[in-house]
């Protein structure tokens, strides 16, 4: 590209004003990325690092910082007091994250129902789509109220009418986290069911038309053809899944603030906990570096999947 | 292929299977739908319809007031200000970053580029939720905290959309900037006047995501905001909720239908362009 369409009355530039030009062009270019690039070094790059030297100081807000080294990973991981609470967030995170998968066959399913010409399709796509447009917050009160934990909340009187016992819901330990993952869900579906669709709609019908051809059913049509053929979707929506899980905040400070019983902490609610509830800045920011590790892995791998998906289109 | 010579059979299990589609989809619509209908019918309903056994579906009386008791409860006017200032502001500096950077990219030859790039892609692989507690505290030696900076300076640089823009620039052919540079059009020019009208569409995109991220963010104002004149919508809502168990259930609905309300409706005026975009972008967040 560098060297097309350059007019023919240019070739005779002498060599040093040549050179001026291209460092012109440097120092604009630049100029260009300066915004952008000082807003991510001292908002993304430095806090990067900075959390890294925090998490090796005991930091009880009011009080100054004191350099401890490893002590608050240590800590974390077998204080008799502590690291069960960790633990208990560590696996919870991962509790939560089986929304990803449930998510995914959901957002199959429902995209494979809606990959047809029929009429008012577009509608049902919006349909689908309108709880990932609106704000968590906003959708977490309302699931609040329709888990509400009197007869007069919705779910409870679904069940008094089938003649079922009322559910104590968000506030009952063990069902408070199968609800949040529930919601996650009904929540991020629409996103996923949009990328499905555009995944399944790059796929040519001919590859259908063909194996139709040679007497292929409905189920090895989607063995054969569509489930290959979707793979990299399929891995992209699944790591993006994940990493939108493993930072989920919003639902869970809104309906449970990781309760009952750190029912629902998971580790992203732990770290706001102990950095904004109990002012422990090092212990928090061990806590982030962990899970800075934890979103690195992921991330790394859904690029390289990205990258596989571009190149097969 | 023609019609009339096929047997009547497969023509009826055709139209008995999209028949079918249709209950199927529909039911699993309205499944979806629950939790929005049910936010509208109850902030239609008083205090006592909401406390009543069974539930009713439709209002009995509906308390169209409750939309306006909204907004005298508490500060409501002045966190929907607030959003909406840090909302459209982070959506113009943001998008301006973002042609800035992208242009670079696209269009011109420095050194570092490709380190540069590097950069920029590497800033996707750290999580706002890793930094939070390092940038809280540069807040506070800033003292921007309870300060409009503190909502809005952190969001104004965006890979993802530099990455965006970037390729859409990329797809103007050459020859046209070689023609307006021999017409003397400076560079700035030229992406001002020439470029950026071409490429409205991913423009217009990539602002709405940029406000549909920032008008449902809820961690970070929770975090960098503690007086009540600088809460955003979002934390606003936590207002209704009584500890007391006191809740008044009809205006937290209707309270949350207005926060969900503007997003929904820029969504539906630019539904297309926001669903191609939300496919190409990938993940978003802030």
């Amino acid at each position: 590209m560098r060297k097309n369409g350059k007019p023919g009355g240019n070739s005779g530039v002498p060599r040093n004003r040549w050179w001026r030009r291209w460092g012109e062009e440097t120092t604009s270019a630049y100029l260009f990325l300066l915004p952008s690039l000082v807003i991510f070094i001292v908002f993304t790059f430095f806090p990067a690092i900075y959390s890294v030297i925090v998490s090796l100081f005991r930091w009880n807000m009011p009080m100054k910082p004191a350099f401890v080294g490893f002590e608050n990973y240590i800590y974390l991981f077998t204080d008799a007091i502590e690291a069960p609470i960790f633990w208990r967030s560590f696996l919870n995170t991962f509790y939560f994250a089986i929304g990803v998968p449930i998510n995914l066959f959901a957002s199959l399913m429902i995209a494979l129902l809606l990959n047809r010409r029929l009429r008012g399709v577009g509608f049902f796509r919006t349909t689908f789509f309108l709880p990932a447009i609106t704000s968590m917050a906003a959708v977490s009160v309302v699931w609040l109220w329709l888990f509400h934990p009197s007869q007069y909340g919705l779910f409870n009187s679904l069940l008094i009418d089938l003649g079922l016992p009322i559910q104590r819901w968000l506030r009952d330990p063990v069902l408070a986290m199968p609800c949040l993952i529930a919601i996650g869900v009904w929540y991020g579906m629409g996103y996923n069911i949009i990328i499905f669709l555009a995944g399944l709609q790059s796929i040519p019908q001919t590859y259908y038309e063909a194996a139709r051809i040679d007497g292929a059913g409905q189920v090895s049509l989607f063995r054969h053809i569509t489930w290959p053929l979707l793979g990299p979707t399929l891995f992209y929506v699944l790591s993006v899944g994940m990493i939108n899980s493993l930072k989920a905040f919003t639902e869970i400070d809104v309906m449970t603030q990781g309760g009952p019983l750190n029912a629902t902490t998971t580790l992203a609610y732990y770290l706001y906990q102990n950095a904004f509830q109990f002012f422990q800045m090092g212990k928090a920011s061990a806590v982030a570096v962990l899970l800075f590790i934890m979103l690195f892995l992921l991330t790394w791998i859904q690029f390289r999947f990205i990258d596989r998906k571009v190149y097969y289109e | 292929m023609n019609d009339s010579s096929r047997p009547v059979w497969p023509r009826l299990q055709k139209l008995l299977l999209n028949g079918l589609w249709y209950v199927v989809v529909t039911l699993l619509a309205l499944a979806v739908m629950v939790p929005f209908i049910w936010m509208l019918v109850t902030s239609l309903k008083g205090q006592n319809e909401v406390f009543a056994y069974p539930p009713t579906w439709i209002p009995q009386q509906p308390q169209w007031q409750n939309y306006l008791e909204v907004w005298k409860q508490a500060p409501f006017g002045r966190y929907f200000l607030n959003s909406t200032i840090v909302a459209l502001a982070v959506t113009f500096g943001q998008l301006t970053s973002c042609v800035l950077a992208a242009f670079a990219f696209a269009r011109m030859n420095f050194k570092g580029k490709n380190f540069m790039f590097l950069i920029f892609l590497s800033t996707t692989m750290i999580s706002s939720q890793v930094t939070l507690v390092p940038t809280y505290l540069i807040m506070r030696s800033f003292n921007w905290i309870d300060h409009y900076q503190a909502l809005i300076v952190p969001f104004l640089a965006n890979a993802f959309g530099v990455f965006m823009i970037r390729q859409s620039f990329r797809a103007i052919p050459r020859e046209l900037e070689e023609a307006a540079k021999l017409d003397g059009c400076g560079r700035f020019r030229f992406l001002v006047q020439i470029l950026l009208p071409l490429c409205k569409p991913i423009l217009a995109s990539q602002a709405l995501f940029a406000f549909m991220g920032n008008w449902n963010s809820y961690l970070w104002p929770l975090i960098v905001t503690n007086r009540d004149s600088m809460r955003t919508l979002q934390i606003g809502l936590r207002y209704f909720v009584s500890s007391e168990g006191g809740t008044q259930w009809g205006l937290y609905m209707a309270a949350a239908v207005v926060v969900s309300l503007p997003v929904i409706l820029v969504y539906f005026l630019v539904q297309k362009t926001f669903v191609e975009s939300m496919v190409s972008t990938g993940l978003k967040d802030i």
